[in-house]
């Protein structure tokens, strides 16, 4: 299992051909209380950086891009339900789909965890 | 937020390190840097609409305007009645131009001959160089730049003022009083934006920290950030100047006709007169109304209004999550035909619609201060 992350301050979750993805903690932070999410459906397909997902905090509303291409096996219905959940557990219970890759190659390129949370401190 | 002001040079308010060092997330908004939350938008709101909230409004614009008949003199410029207008008694006003367009909102208190005027902070200086070339010579606007602005907004304000400054529970609603405060002279009236009872507090740059120090220690008050500050006020169905309110908008659009007074109307000498008393006995061609939207994703500013048949109607001036009501709202303009209660509309945002109506406003009753009631 490896776990990466974007510049936009996405993570995905990566067991074999199957990932897991959501917004950092950094990210849940800076947008503040999140009252909106918008999750894509099981079977739909998503292209490496293109919109996936909405998330709205009460000051905003932002895109959640994919890390990578490929189909999405799920969206978290618990999100949708209960958005706060992305406040209050964003790299746990907070995720926003799972998504069957395309190409695992796509994760190239992006940051592990360490080189993520030190380029967060930066910002 | 849409006010962000990205210019270059930003001026610290007299509270800018009081309020990094209380937590507070500092964001570029009316050319200065200030806080838009410190705990959370949400918790923040919620504790304003409980205890006592702390707001820091020091980018507004506080006026001290004198001279010869300076009351008839600021009836050019606004509808209000000023020259009758009662001593120490806040009243919300309209600096309009010629065309019955809004300059901006303001709040001005007759003391003695002379007024204090407190106008938006992103206008001021517009509002100061508007205002200065249209009164006469003799009557003079002096900027108040020493003084910052606190507000105490809740229904625990009273409370937690009076045990810091006794005897502020004994205003009115829309009354104020100058006060003694270690030393410090200060100008309190019993208003506010966020629909609860509170106070605003005008006090000298350099006692501010202290006065926000002694609210602060009262376990009933905490300070609130700009986000909330915009949720009440979205909550309680007031404009904010730059959003709902703009020189496209005349008082009669906006649903602010109290604003206008009886004399003044009788006598039609007060900025876009013609065009204003003509909507007052006809109708606008739109109004400023409310929306209770399907659903809980926000729909905000620049989303527009459609018809049935799918036409543009309106458009959406502000809008958010509510708080209080844990769902989203929204106020906006519609063509006038469409903004009855009950009425069923669309609302186009990044191409998805949403389902809506349009209600009353205030989304949430108003919880002022009346006399007789219990304080």
């Amino acid at each position: 299992m490896s776990l990466y992350f974007t510049e936009e301050h996405e993570w995905i979750r990566v067991e074999g051909d199957s990932a897991t993805v959501g917004i950092s903690d950094h990210a849940q932070e800076a947008l503040g209380d999140i009252v909106f999410v918008e999750v894509p459906e099981a079977g739909r397909r998503v292209s490496k950086g293109q919109e996936a997902a909405v998330v709205e905090s009460v000051k905003a509303a932002s895109d959640v891009y994919s890390p990578v291409s490929g189909e999405v096996t799920e969206g978290n219905q618990a999100i949708a339900d209960d958005p706060s959940l992305v406040n209050s557990d964003p790299e746990g219970q907070g995720w926003f789909f799972k998504v069957k890759l395309d190409n695992p190659g796509e994760l190239d390129g992006l940051m592990d965890e360490t080189a993520y949370r030190d380029w967060v401190k930066t910002l | 937020m849409s006010e962000i002001d990205d210019s270059a040079t930003l001026d610290k308010l007299p509270l800018d390190s009081w309020h990094r060092a209380h937590g507070g997330r500092m964001v570029h908004f009316a050319g200065y840097e200030m806080p838009v939350q410190y705990e959370g938008i949400i918790a923040e709101h919620l504790w304003t609409r409980e205890n006592a909230g702390l707001f820091d409004v020091s980018h507004m614009g506080q006026l001290f305007i004198h001279g010869r008949s300076a009351d008839a003199a600021l009836e050019r410029l606004m509808p209000g009645d000023f020259q009758f207008a009662a001593d120490m008694k806040p009243k919300y006003s309209l600096l309009l131009d010629e065309d019955g367009g809004i300059i901006d909102d303001l709040m001005a208190t007759r003391r003695g001959d002379d007024f204090y005027v407190v106008v938006n902070g992103a206008t001021k200086h517009g509002d100061i160089d508007y205002m200065e070339r249209r009164l006469p010579e003799d009557v003079i606007i002096d900027h108040m730049r020493g003084q910052a602005l606190l507000a105490l907004q809740g229904p625990r304000a009273a409370e937690v003022l009076e045990t810091i400054i006794p005897g502020v529970s004994d205003l009115g609603f829309m009354q104020g009083s100058p006060f003694q405060w270690h030393g410090r002279s200060l100008w309190i009236s019993r208003s506010g934006y966020t629909g609860e009872d509170g106070f605003e507090i005008s006090v000298p740059a350099i006692a501010a920290e202290q006065l926000a120090d002694a609210i602060a220690a009262h376990q009933l008050a905490k300070p609130i950030g700009l986000g909330a500050r915009d949720s009440l006020r979205l909550e309680a169905g007031l404009p904010l100047y730059g959003h709902d309110l703009d020189t496209k908008i005349t008082p009669v659009m906006a649903g602010l006709t109290f604003a206008i007074n009886k004399r003044r109307r009788a006598e039609g000498d007060f900025p876009g007169a013609l065009r204003i008393l003509a909507e007052l006995d006809n109708g606008p061609a739109e109004r400023r109304v409310g929306f209770e939207i399907e659903g809980r994703q926000p729909v905000r500013e620049g989303a527009l209004v459609l018809d049935g048949e799918g036409n543009e109607i309106g458009k959406i001036t502000s809008g958010g999550f509510s708080p209080s009501l844990q769902r989203p709202i929204a106020m906006g303009y519609v063509a006038a035909p469409f903004a009855e209660p009950g009425t069923a509309l669309k609302l186009e945002q990044r191409s998805k619609l949403f389902d809506a109506r349009i209600v009353p406003m205030p989304f949430v009753p108003h919880r002022y201060h009346r006399k007789g009631a219990s304080a």
